[in-house]
Formats: C-alpha cells, sequence, structure tokens
C-alpha cells in the first residue's frame, strides 16, 4: 500500500497537473486569507503563495524547472495580460487627456529615478552585475521587468522576485510617505504608487480611493513602457 | 472573449515579430500593448468582447506573477550573499521613487480638488 502511494507520488510529481494544480490552489487559499485579514500589504497573496510554494519545493527536493512546466500554463498568460493593459490605459487617457503633461513629466521624474537610484544604490553596495541588471527595471510590472531583464542580460527570474518585493515595500511605505511630503491629490498619490510599485502599489491605491486607484493602474502601465524604453540607455551610462 | 483573446494573442503575435525583426529594446508584449493602444485610438470594432478578455486577465494579474515569483529558490545562494545590497536598493529606490513622482504629479496637477483637499 505504501509503496503505491510512493508511486503515486512519484508519478504525479513529474505531472504537469501537481504543480499548476498546486500553484491555482494556493493563490486562490491565500487569496481568501487575504481578504479575511482585511488586505495587508505584507499577506498579499503574490507574497504569500510564493513563500508556500518556495517552501514546498525546497522540502519536497523538486527542481524549480520541474514545477515550471505545470505553472508554465499560468505564466503564459503574463503576455496577453500585458498588450490588455492596453484597454484600461486606453480608457484612462480619454478620460484624463489635459492631464497629459504633468503625468508625463511625473512620469519621466520617476521612472528616471526608479533606475538609477536602484541601480546606483546596489553598485555602492557591491552588488553583482547580473544582480544590478536584475534590479535595473523593478519598478516596471513583473512580465515587463522580465523581458527588460532577459534583454540587459540580467535573470527574468530574480528580476520577478525583485519586482514583487519592490511592490510590497511600496504598498506598505507609499501612502504613509506621500503625506508626509504633503501630496495630498489622490490623482498624484495614486500615479506614484503605481509608477514605484506597479501592480501591488495598485491594489493599494484602490484601497485608497478609486482616483487613486485609476491613475495608479495609468502610471503602471506608463511605466511599463517608460521602463522599457530608458532602462537600455540608462543601463549603458551606469553599468559600463 | 473568444474573440478577445485571438485578439489580444494575435496583437502580442506581431508585437514579438516586430520587437525581434527590428531588434527593438522593447519586450514583445509591450509592443503588442502600444499596438493595441493605438488600435483603440482608432476605433477598433468588437471593443466588447475586448473588454471581457481583458477584464479577466488583469482581474487575475497578481496569479500571473506566482511562477516566476518562485523562481526566487533559484537565487537563495544569490540572494544570501547579496541580501544588504539588494535590501538598500529596493528600499531607497522605492522610497526615492515615490517621492520624485509625487511630488512633480502634486505640483503640476494642481487641481481645485486638491486645494479643497489640503
Amino acid at each position: 500500500m505504501s509503496s503505491r502511494l510512493v508511486e503515486t507520488w512519484v508519478y504525479l510529481a513529474r505531472s504537469p497537473l501537481l504543480w499548476l494544480a498546486l500553484t491555482v490552489t494556493t493563490y486562490a487559499a491565500g487569496e481568501a486569507l487575504y481578504r479575511r485579514l482585511g488586505r495587508h500589504p505584507l499577506l498579499h497573496p503574490v507574497l504569500t503563495s510564493v513563500i508556500v510554494l518556495a517552501t514546498v519545493l525546497l522540502a519536497s527536493g523538486t527542481p524549480y524547472p520541474r514545477f515550471f512546466e505545470g505553472a508554465q500554463f499560468v505564466h503564459f498568460l503574463l503576455g496577453p495580460a500585458i498588450v490588455a493593459l492596453a484597454v484600461p490605459l486606453h480608457r484612462e487617457l480619454h478620460r484624463e487627456r489635459s492631464l497629459a503633461l504633468p503625468l508625463t513629466a511625473a512620469l519621466l521624474a520617476g521612472s528616471v529615478t526608479a533606475v538609477v537610484t536602484a541601480v546606483v544604490t546596489a553598485r555602492l553596495a557591491g552588488a553583482s552585475r547580473e544582480t544590478l541588471l536584475s534590479l535595473a527595471p523593478k519598478s516596471a510590472t513583473a512580465p515587463v521587468a522580465m523581458g527588460i531583464a532577459e534583454k540587459l542580460g540580467g535573470l527574468p527570474s530574480l528580476a520577478a522576485s525583485l519586482v514583487l518585493l519592490t511592490g510590497v515595500l511600496g504598498a506598505v511605505i507609499g501612502p504613509g510617505l506621500l503625506r508626509r511630503l504633503r501630496v495630498r491629490d489622490p490623482a498624484a498619490t495614486g500615479f506614484a504608487l503605481g509608477v514605484a510599485s506597479h501592480g501591488l502599489g495598485t491594489a493599494r491605491a484602490f484601497e485608497l480611493g478609486e482616483t487613486a486607484g485609476a491613475f495608479s493602474g495609468l502610471g503602471m502601465g506608463l511605466n511599463a513602457l517608460a521602463t522599457s524604453l530608458l532602462v537600455p540607455a540608462l543601463m549603458r551610462l551606469l553599468v559600463p | 472573449m473568444l474573440r478577445g483573446l485571438a485578439v489580444l494573442l494575435v496583437f502580442q503575435l506581431v508585437g514579438e515579430v516586430l520587437a525581434h525583426l527590428l531588434t527593438l529594446p522593447v519586450p514583445g508584449p509591450v509592443v503588442g500593448m502600444v499596438l493595441l493602444l493605438l488600435a483603440l485610438e482608432l476605433r477598433l470594432p468588437q471593443r466588447d468582447g475586448l473588454r471581457v478578455a481583458s477584464g479577466g486577465l488583469l482581474a487575475t494579474l497578481s496569479l500571473l506573477f506566482v511562477p516566476a515569483g518562485v523562481g526566487v529558490v533559484q537565487h537563495l545562494p544569490r540572494l544570501a550573499a547579496e541580501w544588504p545590497a539588494v535590501a538598500a536598493s529596493l528600499l531607497v529606490s522605492t522610497a526615492a521613487t515615490l517621492a520624485a513622482t509625487g511630488w512633480v504629479a502634486a505640483r503640476l496637477l494642481r487641481r481645485p480638488a486638491a486645494r479643497e483637499g489640503a
């Protein structure tokens, strides 16, 4: 009987189904927990499910590529999801056309600051080249950041982890920091959260209000674009 | 829904092809996003199916980050060795980005609602 169990485990651990099912159910459980406990940013389902799944992989000795054989079906949808960002972006651009100039200025300030401060700080603190190249796009949404890191010669999966940490950090410190800087306009607050902390910042901004949320989504979409255009040029200056 | 998904995949495909052919510095899906934005500005038909498909995908956006995020297990030795640099970089950069974006946006927007709120 127990040898039958072991056989079943060996069979399942090799099939993509187990890891796909585990990824989706872990996330669903994490989301339920997040809602029940008042949406604390440190309990964001992305963070909790990454920790749980990583622990399962390490505890069961499963190599990441085998996990990814199952999880890739979820991962693949990132591409169409980025394309889909055009739809809310189109809607917001129509509503806020008169704000185009101020928002472009704020976007450029934020996007350049994100890349330069991340790379310069890490370089001064002695980070390796791959780490620098993976840190550069960390304020862009994960799929875009991964694409950029890959093109630069960084590590896409490391970039994805750094993007997640940036999102959580921005969601936790963002609203308080902006209040202290006397940024009271919900549009400015939301836009800053989206530019600095992509999707997790946007989730936090929606908790502050509809306006902050919409502008945050706009900031996230625009910074995905700005980061992909700016990073290659900036990196030539910052990491020779 | 299905047509909307087909539209998204076709725009992604065209974006990937263009990014490769022209060796653009931008990832293919981002090129696809820009092309779709242009198409929407030019009033592409079938907005409804597209809205359903994009709404569905974006509602589960967080889940889509998980497979790549778990990839952190491959980088534990690197992070163990470099964590002070990484932590300093993330903290400084995230705070500076929030401050720079928020400050510029608040100064330049100067909307009536903001003054009322102040």
